[in-house]
């Protein structure tokens, strides 16, 4: 079997999904960064993005997370972000009248945010 | 029918009315109470986590953050009072109102100028009521809180935290919220938010004796204790509301309660008095037939004569 890591998603008020994975990929401010199993432990600040989740059953879990943390420690991952969606549960349409919306006001908050959802949904 | 037998009855009939509201609202307030603790609880990992980290980069290195370094000579704190909106329960509200004044009591003692943030319309009532100054309050979401209502909350406090005492901000933060115990039992309790002191931090995630492993922080210490601090304060403060709530409607199911129960109680008097007015009515018609029966007898007996 090969070695496994066990994922932890969760939103503030919510455990969004958990499960044991593969490798993780999540974006920091500093860049994206990819955790596999045995990685030294790390505590790092997410940017809103996509994170990519390889279960160990070879599926592929993909998440839109605003804004959290990383942390990894006893093959423990941790993403904790203050909202995360997995890509399944985004409904595109709802989000592209959003991301329109939010270009009409000037919203470049809420733009960012759809455009992040929409990323998350293209890639499961 | 008396005139007494006819306002026992009107009185039943409405004493009846409230009992049905009462015992209406206590159904309510119990599955919101249930709904408000599974909501405490599916918060409670990110909170765990949250701590965790925080404790893991405290301990892990050392940097100094206004955040969690106390000030040596602190002259202003601020208070953040978590009541309800509305009342109806029990001493909810004065409960967590009074332990928040005697919380300004003991500081001001100390010789600090205390500033108060209100959330719910109880409280913020009771203190533009006594005219006193109020820094700012949120009200409209105490029955159920979201998160992002403790970030409102939480970004003028995080502001005022950050800025130097000279221009108007704190040296402290102290929450008085109400602890969700059990069904029966719910506490107003204080507790300082910030600076946060990690011993007490560890101790709360039971991490105290464990030792935790030396991270590789992404980008660095700092960065990540400055956005972690925040987002530590989020979350306490919407645990504070989500237990506030969850107390609130635990408090308004035993009001409601024991509203519920006396009523019942006064129906039954009610009915006792009822039931002698209508007899003492029949004793006296009773009474009165027998009178003027034998008030005629007397008065054939007498014209026989």
């Amino acid at each position: 079997m090969a070695a496994e890591l066990h994922v932890a998603l969760v939103a503030a008020d919510r455990e969004v999904w958990s499960g044991e994975a593969t490798l993780v990929v999540a974006r920091t401010t500093s860049g994206d960064i990819g955790v596999m199993p045995g990685h030294q432990p790390l505590l790092g600040v997410l940017e809103s993005g996509p994170v990519t989740i390889r279960t160990s059953d070879g599926g592929t879990v993909v998440a839109a997370v605003h804004g959290g943390f990383i942390s990894f420690a006893d093959n423990k991952l941790s993403l904790l972000a203050e909202t995360a969606e997995l890509a399944d549960e985004i409904d595109v349409h709802h989000v592209e009248r959003e991301l329109e919306r939010a270009k009409a006001e000037g919203d470049a908050h809420a733009e960012r945010r759809a455009d992040v959802r929409l990323r998350a949904a293209a890639g499961r | 029918m008396g005139a007494q037998l006819r306002v026992y009855k009107r009185r039943i009939r409405s004493v009846t009315a409230t009992k049905k509201i009462t015992k209406a609202m206590e159904m309510i307030a119990a599955s919101r109470v249930v709904k408000a603790q599974r909501k405490v609880a599916a918060s409670t990992p990110y909170a765990q986590e949250l701590t965790r980290a925080v404790t893991a980069v405290g301990t892990g290195s050392n940097t100094k953050h206004p955040l969690t370094t106390e000030a040596e000579n602190p002259t202003r704190a601020a208070v953040l009072l978590l009541t309800s909106d509305r009342g109806l329960a029990g001493a909810f509200n004065s409960n967590a109102i009074k332990a928040a004044e005697q919380l300004t009591e003991r500081l001001e003692r100390e010789g600090r100028q205390v500033d108060t943030y209100i959330v719910g319309r109880r409280g913020l009532a009771h203190y533009n009521f006594r005219e006193r100054k109020v820094a700012e309050s949120f009200t409209g979401f105490t029955d159920e809180p979201s998160y992002a209502d403790a970030k409102q909350v939480a970004a003028p406090l995080i502001e005022a935290i950050e800025k130097d005492t000279a221009d108007g901000g704190v040296d402290e933060l102290h929450i008085v919220y109400t602890e969700f115990v059990s069904m029966m039992t719910q506490t107003a309790v204080d507790s300082r938010l910030l600076p946060l002191s990690l011993d007490e931090v560890a101790e709360e995630s039971g991490t105290k004796d464990e030792i935790l492993p030396l991270y590789d922080f992404e980008p660095s210490a700092e960065d990540v204790l400055d956005a972690l601090l925040p987002r530590y304060v989020e979350s306490r403060i919407y645990n504070a509301l989500l237990q506030s709530a969850a107390s609130k409607h635990a408090a308004t199911r035993r009001a409601m309660k024991s509203a519920t129960d006396n009523a019942g109680e006064l129906i039954n008097t009610l009915s006792r008095l009822a039931n002698a007015a209508r007899q003492a009515e029949i004793t006296q018609e009773i009474s009165e037939i027998v009178g003027g029966a034998s008030a005629l007898a007397d008065a054939t007996a007498g014209s026989d004569n």
